[in-house]
């Protein structure tokens, strides 16, 4: 096999498989990627990720799989060294990148998904208090790494622009379907303005999924949540 | 690097703080060590930690660093002596994905795919399940948790720790398990390391707990077992 062989078990509706594509975009990477589906999962995501039997997975070259879209990520910008770097030079601030990824992964998550599944306006409350909390305070993150530029990492896209950002669409999707705006102009003048430049960013452009399309899509996966919720 | 000032709030009974204060020995780093009343919080932690207000907390000359696994690499790629990460990138991985694979702040990177959280392939969630809950739920989480503690064993692959011949990233992120789940064990009244099923896996817990800085760093086994007694009780009661 080639030495730069790639392919990426992802999904169009992946947040997570979307990190690993900007990051492999950012590289200048040729890859194939290989469309999963939730469910039926294919042989090939089951023989390639036996322990967690999820997307995203890298098959590179003669390596055995890698999986966890953070690890991926590590994994690519440690193996192509060439610029741009994902993650910054010195120890200290490539901490507070992995932290603030733990801290999004850890509480926009978990509040996202719970704000789909509550049926009332009552039960959304506590985790729209908690979206809240984390916008703003990744504004004040925002403001503080990205020294005036454009992106958390500056001039170019970093390991917080690609986790967080990669995140965006289910943003939009949840404000949607939940009718309210929590990432807006008034109150988060600084991540509206990033949101739009991760957009538009070269690496990105094209791949974060539409609103419309995704909406649906998450209708159908609150439907299985609530179900096997009993 | 003489002179640096490097500092460790924990708590004794934490096992998040082992695996820091673990790296700092095993890279025979001088720190200063500082105990946490986590019923009363110091105004230092939460300072130092505002985002989550827990420990372990590093502080290296003045600044602080959170999340014990974050706080490991941090360790690592700053004291470059006795290496815990593997040079080469694809060991690396694997290293972080077998920490990840014990470590709780994991809940969420699926929660958003998983129909219940509780049905998370992640072993520390199991073993949390089989330790708070009761009666039917209780046996299918130890299940659950003897089935992940399998696949665990699989990350040794043959070798004498994750880390090959020497204690690395991964038997450091994991090993505290070996010596939390014997307590567990002992509460519940459960068997979740099965010694012949799992020979393997138990023979590393124990080469594991038996390194002398591993050692000398575990809290004693029964002040362990009556916090988690406490702690068991506090967990059932609560849960209607």
């Amino acid at each position: 096999m080639a030495k730069n062989d790639l392919k990426l078990l992802g999904g169009w509706f992946s947040p997570f498989a979307l990190r690993v594509q900007v990051a492999l975009n950012l590289k200048g990477l040729d890859y194939e990627v290989v469309e999963q589906t939730l469910s039926p999962k294919s042989e090939l995501l089951l023989k390639s990720n036996p322990v967690h039997k999820k997307i995203p997975v890298l098959l590179h070259a003669d390596h055995k799989p890698i999986c966890e879209s953070l690890i991926i990520v590590e994994y690519i910008d440690e193996v192509w060294t060439n610029a741009p770097s994902i993650l910054p030079q010195k120890p200290y601030d490539r901490a507070n990148a992995r932290f603030w990824l733990s801290y999004i992964d850890d509480k926009l998550l978990t509040s996202t998904k719970s704000i789909l599944m509550a049926e009332d306006d009552e039960a959304k409350k506590p985790h729209l208090e908690q979206i809240e909390e984390v916008l703003e305070k990744m504004e004040e993150v925002f403001n503080k790494y990205s020294e005036g530029k454009a992106f958390f990492g500056g001039d170019t896209i970093g390991l917080i622009d690609i986790g967080f950002g990669s995140f965006m669409s289910w943003i939009r999707v949840t404000e949607d379907i939940i009718g309210i705006k929590v990432l807006d102009e008034a109150r988060n003048p600084s991540l509206a303005q990033w949101a739009q430049s991760f957009a538009a960013h070269p690496s990105v452009k094209g791949l974060l999924p539409e609103t419309p399309k995704l909406t649906e899509f998450a209708k159908l996966l609150i439907l299985q949540w609530t179900a096997s919720a009993r | 690097m003489a002179g640096e000032s490097v500092t460790l709030i924990g708590f004794w009974g934490s096992p998040f703080v082992l695996r820091v204060k673990w790296a700092l020995e095993l890279k025979g780093i001088q720190y200063q060590y500082v105990e946490e009343d986590l019923s009363n919080k110091s105004a230092m932690l939460l300072q130092y930690n505002p985002v989550y207000k827990k420990v372990p907390v590093l502080v290296h000359e003045g600044k602080p660093l959170a999340e014990s696994l974050v706080i490991l690499e941090y360790i690592d790629e700053t004291w470059k002596q006795n290496p815990l990460l593997p040079q080469d990138p694809y060991e690396k991985a694997k290293a972080r994905f077998w920490s990840g694979f014990v470590d709780e702040k994991n809940t969420c990177y699926r929660v958003l795919f998983v129909p219940l959280v509780t049905h998370s392939t992640f072993l520390i969630l199991r073993v949390m399940a089989t330790f708070s809950k009761g009666g039917e739920e209780q046996q299918k989480a130890a299940q659950e948790a003897r089935e992940n503690l399998k696949t665990l064993e699989g990350g040794i692959e043959g070798k004498r720790y994750f880390g090959g011949e020497k204690i690395g990233f991964a038997d450091i992120a994991i090993g505290w398990l070996g010596y939390w789940v014997q307590i567990v064990e002992e509460i519940v009244g459960i068997n979740l390391i099965d010694k012949e099923l799992m020979a393997k896996l138990d023979a590393w817990f124990n080469d594991f707990l038996e390194h002398p800085v591993i050692r000398e760093s575990m809290p004693p086994r029964d002040k362990l077992l009556n916090h988690n007694t406490a702690f068991h009780k506090v967990l059932t009661s609560s849960s209607t």
